[in-house]
This record gives C-alpha cells, structure tokens and sequence, in this order.
C-alpha cells in the first residue's frame, strides 16, 4: 500500500437483508485517498452516500453486511477491526459533521461540555482540554469563545451551530474528516462562509476531506478529485476539473445541465432528469443509469458496462464517453 | 417567566376557592339537617337554634361562604364538631404522615422504574426488554388497594415479617418499619408507570440525530447512555409525577385505611363517614391546595433542569 | 345498476369480517394478547352466567360453615357468615361489569357529544370545557367520590356518577382533538363549500374517524372502571352489604384476615385476573391497529 494515502477502499459491497429481498445499497466502490487531499461525493438521495458513511465508520445499520471488499485506514482494515477498535478510531483519528446542525448536538449538555467529552482519550487535564476547544472555537469564528462555552446549543443559530460541530470535528485533529451534506441545511451566504472556513481549517490542520454533497458548486469549489455516484455505484471519478469540464458519464452531464447555478438565461422550466431512482433489490441486468439516460441503446441494457479511463485519473462507467466529450 | 408563574398561582387560588366552595354549598345542600345530625335526634329545638346560630347557619348561603373563605384566609379552619380542636391543628398534626407516605412511595418507585426503563430501552426486544414490558403493564393494571391488602396478607400475617397496623410507636426505626408495606404499596404503580415512560423516552432519544453523533465521536457506550441519553429521557418525569399527584393522593386514602395508619386520607375518609363537617371541608381545602402547589412545583422544577424551557423569558 | 350495488355491499361487508378477523389473528399471535383474550372471555362467561354457574344461594346465611376452607362443596371457602364465597364472587363480577358497560357508555356519549361542541363551536368554549376536563381529570378520584358520597350516601348509584364524572374528560378530549385535527382537512372544507350540513359532516366524517380510537379507549377503560368500583366499594362508599360486589367481598375479608386468608384471596383474584386480562388484550389491540407495528402489509 502506497504510504502516501491514509483510505484505501477496494471493491466494497455493502447489503441490506430487508423483507423484500437483499438490497444492494453499495457496489464495486473504489477510492483511494491521500493525505491531505479532498474528494468529493456527489449523487442524488439513495445513491448509496450514507452507506458508504456508515461503512467508514463502522456505524452501519443491523441489517446490514459486508458482502465484499477492504477499507484500509492508515494501514488497518476497518472491516476486520473490533468494535472497541473502531470507537478508539472514531471521533480520533476519523471525524464527522453531519447534516442538520440543528439536530447535531445534545440538548442539554453545554456545548463546552460535549467539546471536552470527544477528547476524553486524550491525557492531557481538563482545563487543557477546554483551552484546546475554546481554542478551536475561535478559529471557527464563534465570537467569544470563551464566554459562550458554556451556552447551550440552542442559544446558537443554525450557522453558528454548524461551525462549533466543525469544531468539534476538527480539534481532535483528525487523519480523515467526513463532511456530510455539512450545508444543505443553510441557507447561501453561510454556505459560502463555512466553506471559506473549511478550506483555511484543512490547510491549517492538513486533514483529508471527504465531502458528501449534491451542491456542484461548493463541491467545485472545494474539492481536488470528485466521485459521482449513481444507485449506489461509481460512474465517473476524476479531478474536479476533468470531471466538470469534461464530463464522461451521461449522469454527470445531466447533473451539470440541471445545476441551477449553471443556467445562464432566465427560464420558466429548470430541467431535470426524468425517471426514478433504481430498485437496488431488483438491479437491471446491464447500466444502472439505462433507464434515464437519452443514449441508451441495446448494449446498455445487455450488459453492465466496464470502467473506461480517459486519462489515467479520469474514469467512467460508459462505454460511449468518448463520443459524449466530443459532443 | 415571573409573570408565568404568577398567573399559574392565581389560577391555583381560583380553583381552590371554587373546589372549596362548591362542597360548601353541597354540605349545606345535603337533605337532612347538619345539627340534628351533630347532636342527635334527641336536641332541643333551644339548643338546635343555638348551635344553628353559632355555627352561623342561619346566614345566607352565599355570605356563609364568603365568611368562610375569609376565614380560611386568616388560618382558621374552624372548629371540629366533636372534640373542641380547631380543625387547624388536626390537619395539620396528620398532614406529614401522608406526605411522608407519598415520598417513600415514589421514592422507591424512582429507585427501580428508571434503572428498568433504562436498562428494557438499552437492551431493546430482548428477554429482558418483553419480561420489564409484561411487569410493568401488570404493575399498572393491579389496584393500590389490592397491593396494600395482598402485602399485608403475605408479609404481615403469613411471614409475619412486617407490621400491618398503624405507624409505630414513635421511634424512628419502628416508623420506618411500619412505613415499608404502604411505601411498597403506593409505589408499585408508579413502577410500571416510570419503567414504561422511560424505556419510551429513551427509545425516541437514542434515534435522534444528537445520539448518532455521539456514536460517531466514539464516545464510550456507557457515556452515551447515561450523560446522553438518559439525563434527557428523564425530564418527561417530573410531569408525570406532577400530574399524578391525584393518582398519589387517592392511593394515600386506600392504603391509609387498610394499614391504619394516620394521615389526611384517612381523616378525610372518617370525617365523612360521621360528617364531621368542618374537618371535612378543612381537609380537602389543604389537599387542594397541597395538589395545586405540587403541579405549579413540578412545572417549576422542569423549568429549571431543562435549559431549553429557561430561554422563554 | 342495483345488482351491482348489492355486489359491492356484500364485498364491503365481507372485507369488514375479514380485516375483524385479521385483528383477532394480530392479536392472538402475541402471547399478551392470547392471555389477555382468554382471561376477558372466561370473565365475560363467568359474569353473565353467574345464575348459571352458582352453587349457592349467594346471600345464603349459615353460621355454623363459617370461614370454610375451599372445597368440593364451596369452591372458595365460605365468609364470616357462612355464605358461599365462589357464587358471590360471580354476582360480583356481574355487577363489576354492569357498571363498567353502563358508567363507560355514558361517560363516552356525554364525552363524544362535549368534545364535539368543543372542537366545533367557538374558542372560549372549547377552552372551558378544556380547563373543566384537566382539573376533573388531575383531581384525585377518591377525593371526589367522598364528596359524592357526601352528597347522596352510598350506593350504586354513587359509584356510577363518580365513575361517570371522572371518565368524561378521557373520551372528550379524544373526540375534542380528532375534531379539531378533521374540522381543517381538506374534504370536511369541501364539502361545507358544498353546503353539507353539521350533522351530515359529524355522521359521515367525523364519527367513522372517532368510533374506532374511542372502542379502544374504552375497552382499556374497563379495568380501570372495574378497579374504581371495587376500591369504593370496599371503603363502603359503593355496594352496599349484603349485595356482593368484589370490593364488599374484600371488606368483609380484611376485617378477618387474621381468621382466614381465603375470602382475601377469593375477592382479590378476579379483580386482578380482569383488570390484568382487559388491560392485555387492550394493549395488544392497540398494537394490532398501529400501522408502524404492522409486518405483514
């Protein structure tokens, strides 16, 4: 294993046993991360984010299992760690924020006290603990940091919230940071000042960044390498450069078209992708996209297509990009 | 907040001037003649009037009531019929026996109800989580009285282990002993009340975002249960302990008078039974106000511990 | 055109049997619900064939068979008095379910029509009758039946007005919030655009809604009912001797405790056993219709 990547996922498959038979939420996922670097995760609701969140972490459902695969994390297996292995990992060496700030944190306990609970591994006093978090507040932006440790969460606004998880996040200073959807629930001009943040944080830390979202634009913005995700398969990785600017996948082309950010006249109608999402219990026999796609034709139906590579760091699950590029 | 709790006491004083005077009105509206009944048939009209007059029964009613409420006011409960005691002092000497049954009551009920809900929520659907579910729908479905009867026939007179009448000799041991089966009685409902109400609350926490998070911060498991999840689960508590009042008190009456033991329950239950007028409306005037000042407390309190209720000011 | 219609109502009906018969499978699959079924069903049995299953004459006086233990001749022994505690206990059981029935059913149709007038007629009134039901419901029963008792001395009668009184709230504030929650959606608004008229609404809309939760809210009444009559009975406030209510049972019992455990035992034992077996089947019949809870849909 290359020394130089702290993630390295190989082929995982990951099953859900529901009544109606196994669903196949994740498929052949492949990702390689090195230190420092952050990749993206694009793809619409079920595309599969969330299992891979929780595989990483080790936090997946009951009914769920492994079917196939590896995830190598700083030179161990996830899959074959312990559970106590895995809770020394987590909120360690792997960080996470999740989605709805107003929900994240726990009621009643100050937002002081959750900070100093995370670093309980750590050996240091209390009172070192709390200069850390006070510390790590500040370089979020909450103003005053030391007064407001002891607030509660819902004395904070949803913004405000958001920053104190990437604290929370961050100050451990972890190997690998999880964002998960982290600005879906704020509104623009936050997003925009999280992101800044985010961006200043990671240089400062040197923390790898996996960032789960369906926003183009801040994944753009944000991210070095992308992944596009489909019905709980990859169908296009690459730069972010290569990826948007040349994108080789009709999924990808589809979700750029759809962007509205990326509408440059005004109109009565945004586009989107007609269809539904797959049945992940009774998967198609050839592309997952087939249905919705407007260049299918017989082969995609017949068989599942193979990864083709435009460059070497560029790749994607169509048989036809070539065509598609030089459209 | 101030202004909340201000309101609450007034409304308080409403109902308890309503309560009061509404039995007031009944007593006095009951067929049959209050006096006759306190001295017997054999009176003479002379001392009937007398009496009638004294007791201030030849006053509109309205205005008796009034008088009345205004006595209240100024701490005199009026003067029990049969002993020259003032009602005051009656009450007031059985009061803390039944408040003393109410707190071991739920005391002991907290004690075990909260570790099982906690313990049927952490180990849900397991052997543990169904025999807690049938244990608690069994403790709340039996009568308070059946309990404190069966409790009697199983630890007084077959075992003979425990006391079955009256409240001691004085001591604070042989109080303590004879405290144990109307405790148990009195509790054991709440028990399956508190186990069911926490294993719920629980339940709901631990799907909520906040939890997962925890989870995924590798806090230890233990943490997470009891800092995180359970100091939230037993907020809905008090409020239940504090609409149950009337629950508690009923019970109180029952296990009172099956273990004959002093308190306002029983009191109560006595003076009516002889009609003892005055100790009668004495009586239910200070459970309802001790039922309306325990509701307004338990709102109090829950304010307090829950950071989130503090912010409505 | 009409044969159609008759198709249709014998579908509709035949679809009515099956999904009864489908809750029943729901609840006897459980094993709480299967007790809980059992136990109503031999209560039910014992109580309106007490006639039938007597051996004795309940009121039956014989001094000389006093504080009997049981036997073939009298199941559950004999009282202070010589009379045979097994029949009185099924008289007892068949007044405790004569006063649930009759106390249940008019404290739901008072509740319904209370908390259809609070849901439909204007706010003040709904927040009167809304303080009215939280204090009568927070006020401690006993308390209250005292006050009766009071009032009209004890009797049936008593224990049925408190019974009565006290449940009022329960099955009002149920209708008052469904008719709350119906009185905004979407068909009711149509069809009072429609000019539909109020008893109309509340016949068609409202009560198909209401009638269900308020079954089930009753039948998880009926222990508790069972368990006010028995306690005031007991205190003397209810029956009154020599009519065998299981409460009176219990009084004469206690006061001889110290002679012979059996009456106790014997007056005790169907109040548990039916308090236990409504409450059971009343939580699994909940179960059964929560949709959440339900695996074979």
């Amino acid at each position: 294993m290359n020394s130089k990547n702290i993630l390295e996922i190989e082929d995982l498959n990951v099953e859900f046993s529901t009544p109606k038979g196994p669903l196949k939420a994740l498929r052949n996922f492949n990702l390689t991360m090195s230190r420092g670097a952050i990749v993206g995760v694009v793809g619409e609701s079920g595309c599969g984010k969330s299992t891979l969140i929780n595989a990483i972490i080790g936090l997946l459902a009951p009914n769920a299992s492994v079917t196939r695969g590896r995830m190598i994390f700083e030179g161990a297996d996830l899959l074959r760690q312990s559970k106590q292995d895995l809770q020394k990992i987590r909120g360690q060496r792997i960080s996470m924020v999740s989605q709805d700030p107003m929900t994240a944190l726990n009621p009643i306990l100050s937002i002081g006290d959750q900070m100093v609970d995370i670093q309980y591994r750590s050996d240091v006093s209390k009172s070192k603990k709390r200069d850390r978090s006070i510390e790590m507040l500040r370089m979020v932006g909450i103003p005053d940091p030391s007064m407001r440790f002891n607030d509660y969460p819902h004395q904070f606004s949803g913004g405000m919230r958001q920053r104190i998880a990437i604290a929370m996040a961050l100050q451990v200073e972890p190997t690998l940071l999880i964002a998960d959807e982290p600005t879906t629930a704020l509104d623009a001009t936050l997003e925009v000042q999280i992101i800044q943040r985010l961006k200043e944080l990671q240089q400062n830390i040197g923390c790898s960044i996996l960032f789960i979202s369906h926003h183009l634009g801040v994944i753009a913005e944000l991210c070095n390498y992308v992944v596009v995700m489909y019905g709980g398969e990859i169908v296009e990785t690459g730069s972010v450069r290569d990826v948007f600017h040349r994108a080789s996948h009709p999924y990808t082309q589809k979700l750029l078209e759809c962007d509205p950010a990326r509408i440059k006249e005004v109109t009565n109608t945004l586009p989107t992708i007609p269809g539904e999402v797959p049945d992940l219990v009774r998967l198609p026999t050839g592309c997952i996209f087939a249905d919705r796609c407007q260049h299918t034709v017989q082969q995609c139906r017949d068989s599942e297509p193979e990864l083709r590579y435009i460059t070497p760091e560029h790749s994607a699950r169509c048989p036809y990009s070539s065509h598609l590029v030089n459209r | 907040m101030l202004l909340y709790f201000l309101k609450r006491i007034v409304l308080g004083v409403v109902i308890v001037v309503i309560a009061v005077s509404l039995l007031y009105a009944m007593i006095h509206l009951v067929p049959g003649d209050p006096v006759k009944t306190i001295l017997g048939p054999r009176a003479s009209p002379e001392i009937q009037a007398q009496i009638r007059e004294k007791m201030g029964l030849n006053d509109p009613l309205p205005l008796q009531i009034v008088k009345f409420l205004g006595n209240v006011a100024t701490g005199d409960l009026g003067e029990d019929v049969f002993k020259r005691k003032s009602v005051n002092t009656i009450v007031f000497e059985q009061l803390p026996h039944t408040i003393y049954l109410v707190l071991a009551g739920i005391g002991w009920a907290l004690l075990i109800g909260i570790p099982l809900g906690c313990f049927a929520a952490v180990y849900q659907n397991s052997i543990l989580d169904r025999v807690v579910g049938i244990l608690s729908v069994s403790c709340i479905a039996i009568p308070t009285f059946l309990v404190a009867i069966y409790s009697v026939l199983l630890f007084a007179v077959t075992l003979k282990w425990l006391p079955a009448i009256g409240a001691g000799d004085g001591s604070l041991l042989s109080y303590v002993r004879h405290l144990i089966l109307p405790a148990f009685a009195v509790g054991l409902g709440w028990v399956g009340y508190l186990a069911r109400l926490i294993r719920a609350s629980m339940l709901e926490i631990m799907g909520e975002s906040h939890v997962r998070n925890a989870r995924a911060f590798g806090l230890k498991e233990r943490t997470i249960v009891f800092k995180y999840v359970l100091r939230l689960a037993v907020l809905p508590t008090i409020t239940l302990i504090g609409m149950g009042i009337g629950i508690l008190l009923s019970s109180a009456v029952f296990v009172e008078i099956v273990f004959a033991r002093p308190g306002i329950g029983r009191l109560i239950y006595d003076a009516v039974t002889s009609r003892n007028y005055p100790v009668v409306m004495g009586s239910v005037l200070v459970t309802t106000v001790l039922f309306v000042v325990s509701t307004t407390l338990a709102d109090l309190i829950n304010a307090m511990v829950d950071p989130r209720l503090r912010a409505r000011d | 055109m009409k044969r159609a219609t008759i198709k249709q109502e014998r579908l509709r009906i035949w679809e009515g049997w099956l999904s009864v018969f489908r809750t029943i499978q729901r609840v006897v699959r459980e094993p709480l619900g299967a007790m809980g079924l059992v136990l109503v069903v031999a209560v039910l049995i014992s109580a309106i064939g007490a006639d039938l299953w007597s051996t004795h004459d309940p009121n039956k006086i014989n001094v000389r068979a006093a504080f009997a233990s049981p036997s073939l001749e009298h199941f559950l022994g004999t009282d202070q008095l010589g009379r045979d505690i097994f029949s009185r206990v099924l008289v007892g059981g068949q007044i405790a379910l004569k006063v649930s029935l009759v106390s249940i059913g008019a404290a739901l149709i008072i509740g319904l029509t209370l908390g259809l007038i609070a849901g439909f007629g204007p706010k003040w009134l709904d927040n009167i009758l809304m303080l009215l039901f939280d204090s009568v419901r927070s006020f401690p029963t006993v308390m209250f039946a005292l006050a009766v008792v009071t009032l009209f001395g004890p009797s049936l009668t008593t224990v049925m007005v408190v019974v009565v009184v006290t449940q009022i709230p329960i099955y009002g504030r149920m209708v008052r919030s469904q008719t709350l929650a119906l009185k905004t959606s979407e068909f009711i608004l149509t069809e009072r655009a429609m000019g539909a008229g109020f008893f109309r609404i509340i016949s068609l809309h409202i009560l198909p809604n209401v009638i269900g939760p308020l079954l089930i809210l009753a039948s998880m009444d009926i222990p508790f009912v069972i368990t006010i009559e028995a306690g005031l009975s007991f205190l003397g406030m209810g029956v009154r001797p020599p009519t065998p209510s299981w409460g009176t049972i219990l009084n004469d019992g206690y006061s001889y405790i110290y002679n012979t455990p059996w009456p106790v035992i014997a007056g005790g034992l169907p109040v548990v056993l039916t308090t236990l077996g409504f409450t059971f089947l009343g939580e699994s019949l909940r179960d059964a219709f929560d949709p959440k809870l339900r695996k074979d849909s």
